[in-house]
C-alpha cells in the first residue's frame, strides 16, 4: 500500500512538465520583466560613463550584453553570426533570444527588450499597444520559401502555378498526374500517386508567409484558411520546424511541402519551379529573391513604413514566395548612449552583414531599399531633441 | 604551511564550544524550518500552477463555454478554438499504449522474478530501466526514422491488404505513417520500463509463503503464479500502470515527431491526431493574439483537469483493489 501511494506523486509531478514550463515563463515575464528593465538600465548608465573606455576600441570583457533582444527564429542564423561578427568588430555585445516572433513584439511591447525581431510585420493594434511608443519596421534580409517534394521517378523539377499550389493544399488536387499539373509539365511522366501535403504544426513566420502567398493567388485560400502563422490546414500532416516537414517529405513518396530554401539544401530536396507574376517558371533561389524585393519596393509608396508584403511581385527574375524579417526598433529610445549603439549595429547590418546573407541562404536586401532605410534610422531619437 | 592553516580552525572551534547547546536548538529549529518550507514548495507550486492555467485560459473558457471541450475546430486566424480533438487524442493515444505496454511489462516482471535465474535477471532488469533513461527526443527521432518507416511498409498494408481489414473503421484510411497507432507504440515503449520495474518489484516483495503455500496445495507453477502471486500484488501492479500512464499523458516531444499532428477526431489507428501537450508546445511561442494565449492556456486547464481525473480514477482502483484483497 505504501508503495503505490508514493507513485501517485510520481504520477501528478510527472504529467505536468509542460504546464509547468510555460507557468514559470508567464511568472517570469510578468513578475520579474519590471527587474530585467531596471538592471538594464543600472547597465546602460555604466556603461555610458565608460563610454570613452569602449571607444579605445578594446572588447572589455563585462558581465551583461550591450542591448538585448528577442523574435524570430527564421532569421536566428544569420543574427547569430552578425551578433558573432559585430562583438569581434567592435566590442559591443548583443543578446539575442530567439522565442519567436509573437514573443518577441510582447517583450518589445512590454519594453523587456531593446529591439524585437519578426517574420510578420504587427498590426496597427499590436503598435497601439506597444508602450514605447511608435515602432520602425527595419527589413533585414529576404527569406526564401521553396515548394519541396519526393517524386523520384520525376528527372526534372515539377513545374507549378499559383493556383495549383493553393488547389493542393486545398486538398482540391490529390493526384500527382492531375490533368492540370500534367498541363503546365507538357512531356514529363507524372506518377498516378496520391499527393501528401506537409506542414508546419508551430506557429511560424514561415507559414506566415506561405499563406500570405496563397491567399494572394487564390480566393478561395482567402475565404477559406486565410493567413497566420498558425492555420487551420485543410488537409495533410503536420511537422515540427522546418527539419520536421522536411524529414515528412523526405520519407513518404509523394509528400509536398514548404520549406525554407537552406532546408531544401541540406536535405538534398527537390525543390518545385514557381510561375511568378509575369508568367515564368522560377527555381528558388537568393538571386530570385532580391529580384522580388526590388520590384516589390520599386512599386511601394515613398512614405511606406516598410510594413511590406513582397509575395508575387512583378518581373520576369522574380521568385514568387518571398518575405522580409524585420528587426523591430522604437523611435523614441529613452537611452542616447544605446540607441547610438543600436542605429550603429543595424546599419553596419545592413551594409557589411548583407554579405553573409547568401552563404546562408536567405537573400540580401536590394540596395536602394539600403539606402532607404538608412535615411529612416535617421529617425530615432532620444525622448527630448537636443539638435 | 601546515600548522598556519591548521590553527584558526582549531581556535574558531573553541568558542561555540561554550554554547553549544543553544546553537544546536537553533539549528534544530532551522533545519526544521527549511524542510518545512521545502515540503511546502510542490503544494505552492501546484497551486500557482493550477491557479495560473485557470486564470489566463478563462477568456477562452468563458468565451466558448462547454463547447471548447467538444468542439474540434482549431482555427487561429478566424479565433475558433476546440480542443476535443487533442483531448480525444491525449487519451486515445495513452490507452493504445497501456494496451500494448501492460501485457508486455507484466511478461517481463514475471519472467524476471519467478523463472530467471539470478545471472540473467540482474542485467535484463538494467537494460530494461535502462529504456527509462533514454531522452524523449531520441525516442522521438527513432520513431521517425525506423517506427514510421516500418509502420507504413510492413505493418499497416499487413493489416490493409493481406487480412483484409480497410473497411473496418480501425484500420480504415490511408497509410501515411505518422498516426495514433505510431504514437501508442513509441509511448508503449517509454512507458514499459516504468510499468516493469514497478511490477518486478511487487512480485518480489510477494512473500515466499504465499508460494510454498500455493504449491503445497498442488499447484502447478503456472497456477502459483496466476492465483497466489498475481492477486497478492494486484494493487502495485495497478500503481504501477498509473505510473505509466501518467507518463504517456504529459509525454511530450516524442509524439510530436510521430503523430501527425492533425486537430481531427477519427476511428482509424493509422489516421493521424494531436495531443494536449503537442499543442501548447507547438503553438505556445508563436501565439500572438490573446485569444490564441488564452485558449492554449485553456488546453493546459484541460490537461490538467484529466490528470486530476485520472489519478482520482487510480487512487480508487487501488484503494478498491486494497481492500477486497484484504
Amino acid at each position: 500500500m505504501t508503495l503505490p501511494r508514493r507513485l501517485h506523486f510520481a504520477v501528478t509531478v510527472r504529467l505536468n512538465t509542460t504546464l509547468i514550463s510555460i507557468t514559470v515563463k508567464r511568472f517570469v515575464n510578468r513578475w520579474f520583466a519590471g527587474l530585467v528593465v531596471i538592471a538594464s538600465v543600472a547597465c546602460g548608465s555604466r556603461d555610458s560613463g565608460r563610454a570613452g573606455a569602449d571607444s579605445g576600441g578594446s572588447p572589455a570583457p563585462r558581465g551583461g550584453a550591450d542591448l538585448t533582444g528577442a523574435g524570430a527564429t527564421f532569421p536566428n542564423p544569420i543574427y547569430s553570426k552578425w551578433f558573432a561578427e559585430y562583438a569581434a568588430k567592435t566590442g559591443i555585445r548583443i543578446n539575442y533570444q530567439p522565442i519567436g516572433s509573437g514573443g518577441g513584439i510582447r517583450q518589445l511591447s512590454e519594453r523587456t527588450v531593446d529591439f524585437g525581431a519578426s517574420d510578420a510585420p504587427m498590426s496597427d493594434a499590436e503598435m497601439a499597444g506597444a508602450k514605447g511608443g511608435p515602432i520602425l519596421h527595419v527589413p533585414t534580409v529576404v527569406g526564401v520559401v521553396a515548394i519541396a517534394y519526393n517524386l523520384p521517378s520525376l528527372a526534372q523539377p515539377i513545374r507549378l502555378t499559383g493556383p495549383l499550389v493553393a488547389d493542393i493544399f486545398l486538398g482540391r488536387i490529390t493526384k500527382w498526374n492531375d490533368s492540370r499539373i500534367a498541363a503546365v509539365n507538357p512531356g514529363v511522366n507524372l506518377p498516378a500517386q496520391d499527393v501528401l501535403v506537409a506542414h508546419r504544426t508551430d506557429g511560424s513566420g514561415t507559414t506566415y508567409i506561405f499563406t500570405d502567398y496563397l491567399a494572394s493567388v487564390s480566393p478561395l485560400w482567402k475565404s477559406g484558411p486565410g493567413m497566420g502563422k498558425e492555420v487551420q490546414w485543410p488537409v495533410g500532416l503536420g511537422g515540427k520546424g522546418n527539419d520536421g516537414v522536411a524529414g515528412l517529405i523526405k520519407a513518404t513518396p509523394g509528400a509536398v511541402g514548404y520549406v525554407e530554401l537552406a532546408y531544401v539544401k541540406q536535405n538534398d530536396l527537390a525543390a518545385a519551379l514557381l510561375q511568378n507574376a509575369a508568367g515564368q517558371f522560377v527555381p528558388p533561389s537568393a538571386a530570385s529573391a532580391t529580384a522580388a524585393a526590388e520590384g516589390a519596393v520599386a512599386k511601394a509608396p515613398a512614405n511606406t513604413d516598410f510594413r511590406l508584403s513582397i509575395v508575387n511581385s512583378p518581373g520576369a527574375q522574380t521568385y514568387p514566395i518571398v518575405s522580409f524579417t524585420w528587426l523591430l526598433l522604437y523611435r523614441t529610445q529613452p537611452d542616447t548612449a544605446k540607441a547610438r549603439k543600436l542605429t550603429d549595429f543595424v546599419r553596419w547590418a545592413l551594409t557589411d552583414g548583407e554579405r553573409d546573407a547568401t552563404a546562408l541562404d536567405y537573400a540580401p536586401l536590394p540596395a536602394a531599399l539600403v539606402s532607404a532605410l538608412e535615411r529612416r534610422l535617421d529617425s530615432i531619437a532620444p525622448p527630448r531633441v537636443a539638435r | 604551511m601546515m600548522d598556519g592553516s591548521a590553527t584558526p580552525p582549531a581556535s574558531a572551534a573553541a568558542a561555540p564550544g561554550g554554547v553549544r547547546i543553544d546553537g544546536a536548538q537553533v539549528a534544530d529549529r532551522a533545519y526544521r524550518w527549511v524542510t518545512t518550507a521545502f515540503a511546502l514548495v510542490v503544494p505552492l507550486l501546484l497551486c500557482l500552477i493550477a491557479w495560473e492555467v485557470f486564470a489566463a485560459g478563462w477568456p477562452a473558457l468563458s468565451k466558448f463555454g462547454l463547447g471548447f471541450f467538444t468542439e474540434s475546430d482549431w482555427d487561429a486566424v478566424n479565433g475558433r478554438f476546440g480542443a476535443a480533438p487533442a483531448i480525444f487524442g491525449t487519451i486515445v493515444s495513452s490507452v493504445i499504449a497501456l494496451i500494448i505496454a501492460t501485457p508486455l511489462s507484466l511478461g517481463i516482471a514475471i519472467f524476471l522474478s519467478e523463472f530467471a535465474p539470478r545471472w540473467v535477471r540482474q542485467p535484463i532488469a538494467f537494460l530494461v530501466d535502462l529504456l527509462a533513461a533514454i531522452p524523449s527526443v531520441v525516442y522521438g527521432l527513432w520513431g521517425v526514422l525506423v517506427l514510421v518507416p516500418l509502420l507504413r511498409s510492413f505493418v499497416m498494408p499487413f493489416f490493409k491488404d493481406t487480412l483484409h481489414l480497410g473497411d473496418f473503421a480501425l484500420f480504415s484510411g490511408p497509410a501515411y505513417g505518422p498516426s495514433m497507432l505510431a504514437a501508442g507504440v513509441i509511448l508503449a515503449i517509454m512507458v514499459l520500463p516504468y510499468i516493469s520495474a514497478v511490477t518486478r518489484e511487487v512480485l518480489l516483495a510477494v512473500p515466499r509463503s504465499q508460494r510454498e503455500a500455493a504449491l503445497a496445495l498442488g499447484a502447478t507453477r503456472w497456477e502459483m503464479i496466476w492465483d497466489a502471486v498475481l492477486p497478492y500484488a494486484r494493487s502495485g501492479i495497478i500503481g504501477g500502470v498509473v505510473l505509466g500512464l501518467g507518463r504517456a499523458l504529459g509525454e511530450t516531444m516524442a509524439v510530436t515527431m510521430v503523430i501527425g499532428n492533425r486537430p481531427e477526431i477519427s476511428a482509424s489507428l493509422f489516421a493521424p491526431g494531436y495531443t494536449m501537450a503537442s499543442l501548447i508546445a507547438n503553438e505556445f511561442s508563436e501565439a500572438t493574439s490573446d485569444l490564441h494565449v488564452s485558449a492554449l492556456m485553456a488546453v493546459g486547464a484541460a490537461l490538467f483537469i484529466v490528470t486530476v481525473i485520472v489519478n482520482a480514477i487510480a487512487r480508487w482502483l487501488v484503494w478498491r483493489t486494497a481492500r477486497t484483497a484484504a
